[in-house]
């Protein structure tokens, strides 16, 4: 929070375009789509796994969602397929991994290959365009002032926050990354939690493929990509372990809010865009970095 | 001349080694001397101190008091290192061979013998490994792979690794316990032929009826202390008698519990081999104590009535029904609960806190709709950590901040919380200070006053003694026997779990 409040501090002297409410607001919308799948990795992550797969089960649902509203399927419904979309295929990592035994990173390895080549040969790799405008207004509608993707994504976080603090599933997430054996023996059904953790991950992906698409007006079968990184970026930035247990989504919320700030920032001090990833690649470093060095000091 | 005569020289001399661990004085004064051609084995009971002494000959572990000669000279030996280079070698039971490298690229490891261009000379690799392997009178094939050799020959390697060090003193850990009759003659001859080459063998192992075949003297432990050295063959019942009777340092709550009806009933539960055909009974308001050595079947048969395990054949009846356990979910339904073996893996989810440990099994019931109830759980932990008297900051606190026997409290309380009517307590007060472990015995009474069954899983023949009611005594998977605990002594219970004939 320190880190946000700082960079933020910073930004305000080095530019002042930065503190303003129009440049504020873009940095949330723009901050909208990775803050969402982060929840979903962060759900993942605190169980002790890891999820590569978000970006293409991403585009996979998007092109699902899109392709069916062509078709004249009412915008809830095509929406509810998409969701539905992400969540079976991402569910399908939770089964190979729980049920078959395959290490998280390997499942979601090749779940990335699977969906991505799912979504290019349901498209036969074009791109699915042009929607109307109810779809659209939800990204581009506002309320109040505040843009609809922000409200969605506050909307998620909220969820995600009683679900982990107030909700059985979010107990045994916690149970099973901090000691899955002790949790097993304890009575939990690890299996299908596990489950229905990397569910709850391809929805979140799912949830961003509909802001995405919605603002670009447009479904690609190659969104997504390098999504995942983003994602657990934010995740580690905000202080998760990534051996499970320890964590919560409010640091997620932070860590995606310090990545959108910073590339907002850079961009406005006119850093060019490769310089830019060195930044936010030693950011990444160095937040991790802290963090155990203050957990050791703290232990 | 026999290498037990005093006319050999002594090889290696341990005198006044003391080594303590937090809460616990692991050796007191032991001593151990060992001759050149000598086979002397170490006895005594499981947490007599054995290990730590043979882990402070080889430094793994460094000892807190006391002098090591060799040759009659003072040795330092503080690490790994510097015991390898006086020439002792420890056998694991667990061997440290890398499976898919050849044996004679095991035998070599790290001290390959090189060509001029820096690789790898195999020939002579091949042969080095053809000679140990041929010393110890076996024909191993030096190319194959470890991985496709048997337990005896992998065995045979770890031996020719050690010899390939110039050990002169080997320090092998139950080697037997793997291996069937022919294989025992074939490593018992390696031996004797190690020995014959002036090489000596500290020999750790509870098979009493073998140590005369291969032993020259035998040491025994007790409690840390050096109880005396026998020359082999030495009646049985004398080395058991010396193993046995350990103080009775602790004092144990006098029970107010009474024997009720029968809860549970274990009939010719099999699984693997490390559990035969085990029938008993359990009854409410009992403590059955299980003893037995290690890997006698006893955790194995914990996990198998806790449902962690699925059993081969044979059944559980639970108050007259047969139980169909599939996952510790089954057990818990059903009541019963597992305090296991290692609380740290397998208890606690350590980065949490009390409250959550506690809860962890009943979440279902402390809510609605799978919205748990903050109020309810927080209820839940106040009451328990107050009842057991947990030693906490707060029901906040994250458990791995906590004592051992603070944690095992944890534990023991969230089954006491879910109402278990069989609670299993694997190893229940290990690496507790004393203080605790009374008020965890006092807990174990109670719970079994207010009617339930329990079934003590102990390694520590006093606490087996004190707190049960009848004592079921395992060995190789099997019931050896199941007696009444009064009247029973110490020296009974071990020669039974030696797998002595009564």
């Amino acid at each position: 929070m320190a880190g946000l409040l700082g960079l933020c501090l910073l930004l305000w002297i080095l530019t002042p375009h930065f503190l303003t409410v129009s440049n504020l607001l873009n940095v949330l919308e723009q901050t909208s789509i990775n803050a969402v799948i982060a929840v979903g990795m962060t759900l993942v992550i605190l169980s002790g796994g890891i999820d590569l797969s978000v970006g293409s089960v991403l585009a996979l649902s998007g092109v699902v969602m899109a392709t069916l509203l062509h078709q004249g399927w009412a915008a809830p419904l095509a929406i509810a397929a998409g969701l539905a979309a992400g969540f079976g295929f991402g569910a399908l990592n939770g089964v190979a991994i729980a049920w078959g035994r395959l290490p998280p990173f390997i499942a979601t390895l090749g779940m990335m290959s699977i969906a991505r080549g799912c979504a290019l040969l349901f498209t036969e790799g074009r791109p699915v365009s042009g929607f109307d405008p109810d779809f659209r207004s939800l990204a581009t509608a506002r309320l109040l002032g505040i843009p609809s993707p922000v409200l969605i994504t506050a909307a998620v976080y909220l969820v995600a926050r009683f679900v982990l603090s107030s909700t059985r599933f979010g107990r045994y997430i916690y149970a099973m990354g901090g000691n899955e054996e002790a949790t097993r023996l304890s009575g939990v059904n690890v299996r299908l939690h596990k489950t229905l953790v990397y569910g709850v991950a391809g929805l979140t992906s799912a949830i961003a493929a509909v802001l995405l698409t919605a603002r670009l007006n447009s479904a690609q079968p190659i969104a997504g990509i390098m999504y995942e990184l983003d994602a657990i970026a934010a995740v580690v930035i905000g202080g998760t372990s990534l051996s499970g247990g320890e964590g919560g989504i409010g640091g997620t919320l932070i860590g995606a809010l310090i990545m959108g700030v910073l590339r907002n920032g850079l961009n406005l001090l006119g850093v060019s865009s490769f310089l830019q990833q060195v930044v936010i690649g030693l950011v990444i470093v160095f937040a991790v970095l802290l963090d155990t060095a203050l957990k050791s000091r703290k232990e | 001349m026999s290498p037990d005569s005093a006319d050999i020289p002594v090889l290696l001399q341990m005198r006044g080694i003391r080594k303590a661990f937090p809460g616990v004085v692991a050796l007191d004064d032991a001593q151990f001397e060992l001759r050149r051609g000598e086979v002397h084995a170490l006895l005594g009971e499981n947490g007599a101190g054995k290990s730590t002494l043979m882990k402070i000959l080889s430094g793994a572990c460094r000892r807190d008091a006391g002098e090591i000669l060799i040759d009659e000279r003072a040795a330092a030996i503080d690490t790994p290192r510097d015991a390898q280079m006086l020439g002792i070698s420890t056998i694991y039971q667990e061997f440290n061979l890398v499976p898919h490298l050849t044996a004679a690229e095991n035998i070599s490891l790290g001290r390959e013998p090189m060509r001029a261009a820096g690789l790898i000379d195999r020939r002579t690799l091949i042969a080095r490994a053809r000679t140990l392997l041929g010393s110890l009178g076996t024909t191993i094939d030096p190319d194959a792979p470890v991985h496709t050799l048997g337990v005896a020959e992998q065995q045979m390697v770890e031996i020719a690794k050690a010899l390939s060090l110039n050990a002169r003193i080997l320090i092998m850990d139950e080697p037997t316990s793997a291996l069937t009759a022919s294989e025992i003659d074939q490593l018992f001859a390696a031996i004797r032929r190690f020995t014959a080459d002036g090489g000596s063998v500290i020999y750790i192992s509870h098979r009493l009826e073998e140590l005369a075949r291969v032993g020259h003297r035998a040491t025994v432990l007790r409690d840390g202390r050096y109880i005396g050295t026998r020359p082999l063959p030495s009646p049985v019942s004398e080395l058991v008698r010396m193993m046995a009777n350990r103080d009775i340092s602790e004092h144990y709550p006098a029970p107010t519990r009474r024997r009720g009806a029968e809860i549970l009933r274990v009939e010719g539960v099999s699984r693997g081999a490390r559990l035969r055909d085990v029938s008993f009974t359990l009854h409410r308001g009992e403590v059955l104590g299980v003893a037995g050595l290690l890997g006698a079947g006893r955790t194995e048969l914990a996990r198998v009535i806790a449902g962690a395990d699925v059993p081969e054949a044979g059944r559980i009846v639970l108050n007259g029904a047969p139980l169909r356990l599939r996952s510790p979910r089954d057990a818990i339904r059903a009541g019963i609960g597992l305090v296991p073996e290692d609380r740290k893996q397998q208890g606690l989810v350590l980065p949490q806190s009390v409250t959550a440990n506690l809860s962890l099994p009943q979440l279902a019931r402390l809510g609605r709709a799978g919205v748990v109830s903050r109020a309810r759980e927080r209820a839940l932990a106040n009451r328990w950590t107050a009842e057991l008297r947990i030693r906490t900051p707060g029901i906040d606190t994250r458990v791995v901040t906590l004592s051992g026997g603070n944690q095992q409290k944890v534990v023991l309380g969230k089954w006491l919380a879910a109402g278990a009517d069989v609670l299993i307590v694997d190893e229940p007060t290990r690496g507790i200070d004393v203080g605790a472990k009374m008020e965890i015995y006092t807990l174990l009474d109670r719970l079994a006053a207010g009617g339930a069954g329990i079934l003590m899983i102990s390694s520590d023949l006093p606490e087996v003694m004190g707190m049960s009611d009848r004592i079921l005594v395992m060995h190789q998977g099997r019931v050896q026997t199941l007696v009444d605990a009064r009247g029973a002594t110490q020296e009974a219970v071990l020669h039974a779990a030696l797998g002595l004939a009564s």
